[in-house]
């Protein structure tokens, strides 16, 4: 305890607590809370029916949809393989193991321009997997099917996401009791059984933190989407780069009406990843028990 | 607990039978986890390099030498020279804070130090366009006294220290918050003062996160592309940072030399990961000792 109790005043016996938290409160005002008041300050000079109309416009439900469907599908993908990665990472040996665990976190690492870049051109018409999956386009060229696609976009959020998930199960793996195993196989229950009926209920909190980590990422991703996207309004267009369109036109109301969206969904899964953080907190705590 | 005391009634062989799967599903497994993790990590890892060296080592070099790239790794270097530092001296006082002292409201300044992870970076930078832009808040001030915050060098590092916000924090709180408070406390009793504390007794403990942190940090600032974008104008030679290079020279279909910049920043992601496998060896032999 870093407090004793000496009469009616605390004494604390480390030093520094107001200086250190002072600043911490002043840093992350300056440079986080204030700037991101602006946003919703900026919002107020457009009315309610203005704000309506920008944040519901053709151009923009359609990048909603994209972006909402595509980090959704690119997180679902993550969970399915992602359990996969985890599981064969703690559970087995195999050659490489060591390096392929180091490079489980490249996309947290690899700035996203140069991601975006190499997805674009590895799933070019000509790239070393593009050229696998070309099709004939509208105007009679080849064409790689991520060129210009929403696949593409998939393809982008997948790639960002990937750590999320494994790294999230992973520990949770780790510290799984033997023992609940062992008596659910000695108690009859075949592997799978004990799979999906004893291990399966206690990693999917975390599971479902992972995805809910990726998803919230894939939402505002930008450099590694834009490159192999192509940003058509309406059809390949995610929500972050039809923000910086209306800012490279100056329109800043109309970004800032998108931003607002967007700051909005992320807010609600912050929340929601925070809330399954407690809850598998919990969990764990009562499986000791 | 012991694995030893579970083992107490099964035989060893049964009890491995009994958590592991058959060799074909093991098999399947691994085969599964491999391809997902070659198609998604390892191509794309040798395609960067491939295509850097696609014209020859001589062009390679002739890219990383021409002026706007010099310049851009200029401008690289001295963002993440302003970024980094201030960044780990907030991440310094907020673990300390945290992980120290018990407070009110502790869950939700843990939040509000995650915010810039959760929030786009094309938002980050259009913050600061609202704030110091021509028509943001202070932007006429600025503008009055010729101070040029917005498509200009202050623009970029201020977006990039947002985004870099959390990383230094993140990495000590948990690890100083599981190492405690009373080998700090008991220095104290025994005489030292605050700061021969935390020279002495703290940062020992925290060098490894710290470097990690650090280095994360680092990765981070001199890769960051969306919320620079929207405050750097886009100059070339003059506010383009190492991405923002990438990105011109590769609207300028110059592949070789996009890659070979990328490259540059590939081998920095690449030394990220080896030093934290190794931060990782090193904590768990510290925590193994005590």
């Amino acid at each position: 305890m870093a407090t004793r109790q000496l009469g009616a005043k605390k004494l604390r016996v480390l030093p520094g607590f107001r200086l250190t938290l002072g600043f911490t409160l002043f840093y992350l005002g300056l440079i986080v809370l204030i700037p991101l008041a602006a946003v919703f300050w900026k919002t107020t000079e457009l009315s309610w029916g203005e704000f309506w109309h920008v944040a519901t416009m053709p151009t923009a439900m359609a990048s909603y949809r994209l972006t909402f469907g595509a980090s959704f599908c690119a997180a679902l993908v993550n969970a399915f393989f992602g359990l996969i990665v985890a599981w064969v990472l703690v559970r087995y040996d195999f050659f490489g193991k060591r390096i392929m665990d180091a490079l489980v976190d490249l996309p947290f690492a690899l700035p996203t321009a140069v991601a975006g870049i190499t997805l674009a051109i590895l799933y070019s018409k000509n790239g070393w997997i593009g050229r696998f999956f070309t099709h004939t386009n509208a105007s009679g060229q080849l064409e790689s099917v991520f060129t210009s696609s929403r696949l593409g976009v998939f393809i982008a959020l997948t790639f960002i996401g990937l750590p999320f998930i494994v790294r999230t199960v992973q520990p949770v793996l780790e510290d799984l009791d033997p023992e609940l195993e062992e008596a659910a196989a000695s108690l009859g229950a075949n592997r799978w059984q004990v799979f999906w009926r004893v291990i399966f209920p206690m990693i999917s909190p975390a599971l479902l933190t992972g995805f809910a980590l990726a998803f919230a990422r894939a939402l505002g991703e930008y450099g590694s989407v834009i490159f192999i996207a192509g940003n058509i309004p309406m059809k390949t267009q995610i929500t972050p780069v039809l923000i910086m369109q209306e800012l490279d036109e100056f329109y800043y109301a109309k970004a800032t009406a998108l931003a607002v969206v967007l700051l909005v969904v992320s807010f609600l899964l912050l929340l929601a990843i925070n809330v399954l953080q407690w809850w598998s907190n919990r969990h764990d705590t009562h499986n000791l028990a | 607990m012991t694995p030893a005391a579970t083992t107490f009634h099964t035989p060893p062989a049964a009890r491995r039978h009994s958590r592991t799967e058959p060799p074909a599903v093991r098999r399947l497994l691994i085969g599964v986890a491999l391809v997902f993790l070659a198609l998604f990590l390892v191509i794309p890892l040798v395609f960067v390099f491939a295509q850097a060296f696609a014209k020859g080592i001589g062009y390679y070099f002739t890219t990383l030498r021409d002026p706007n790239a010099v310049s851009a790794i200029k401008l690289t270097l001295l963002t993440a020279g302003i970024a980094v530092p201030l960044n780990c001296f907030f991440g310094v006082c907020a673990a300390w804070a945290i992980a120290k002292f018990d407070f009110p409201g502790k869950n939700i300044l843990l939040t509000l130090i995650d915010l810039p992870f959760s929030i786009s970076p094309v938002i980050a930078g259009l913050i600061y366009v609202l704030v110091f832009g021509a028509q943001g808040w202070f932007g006429s001030w600025f503008s009055d006294h010729d101070i040029h915050i917005i498509f200009a060098v202050p623009g970029i590092v201020l977006a990039t220290i947002f985004v870099t916000v959390p990383f230094v924090a993140r990495e000590l709180i948990p690890l100083m918050q599981a190492q405690g408070r009373s080998e700090e406390e008991a220095a104290r009793v025994l005489g030292a003062s605050g700061w021969q504390t935390f020279w002495r007794v703290t940062i020992p403990n925290i060098k490894w996160g710290l470097i990690y942190g650090v280095i994360l940090c680092n990765a981070r600032a001199m890769g960051e592309f969306g919320a620079v974008s929207v405050v750097s104008g886009h100059i070339r030679g003059q506010t383009n940072t190492i991405p923002l290079h990438i990105e011109a020279l590769y609207d300028d279909y110059n592949f070789a030399g996009a890659f070979a910049m990328a490259s540059v920043l590939a081998f920095l992601a690449l030394i990220t990961l080896a030093l934290k496998t190794w931060v990782e060896y090193k904590n768990a032999a510290l925590n193994e000792t005590k």
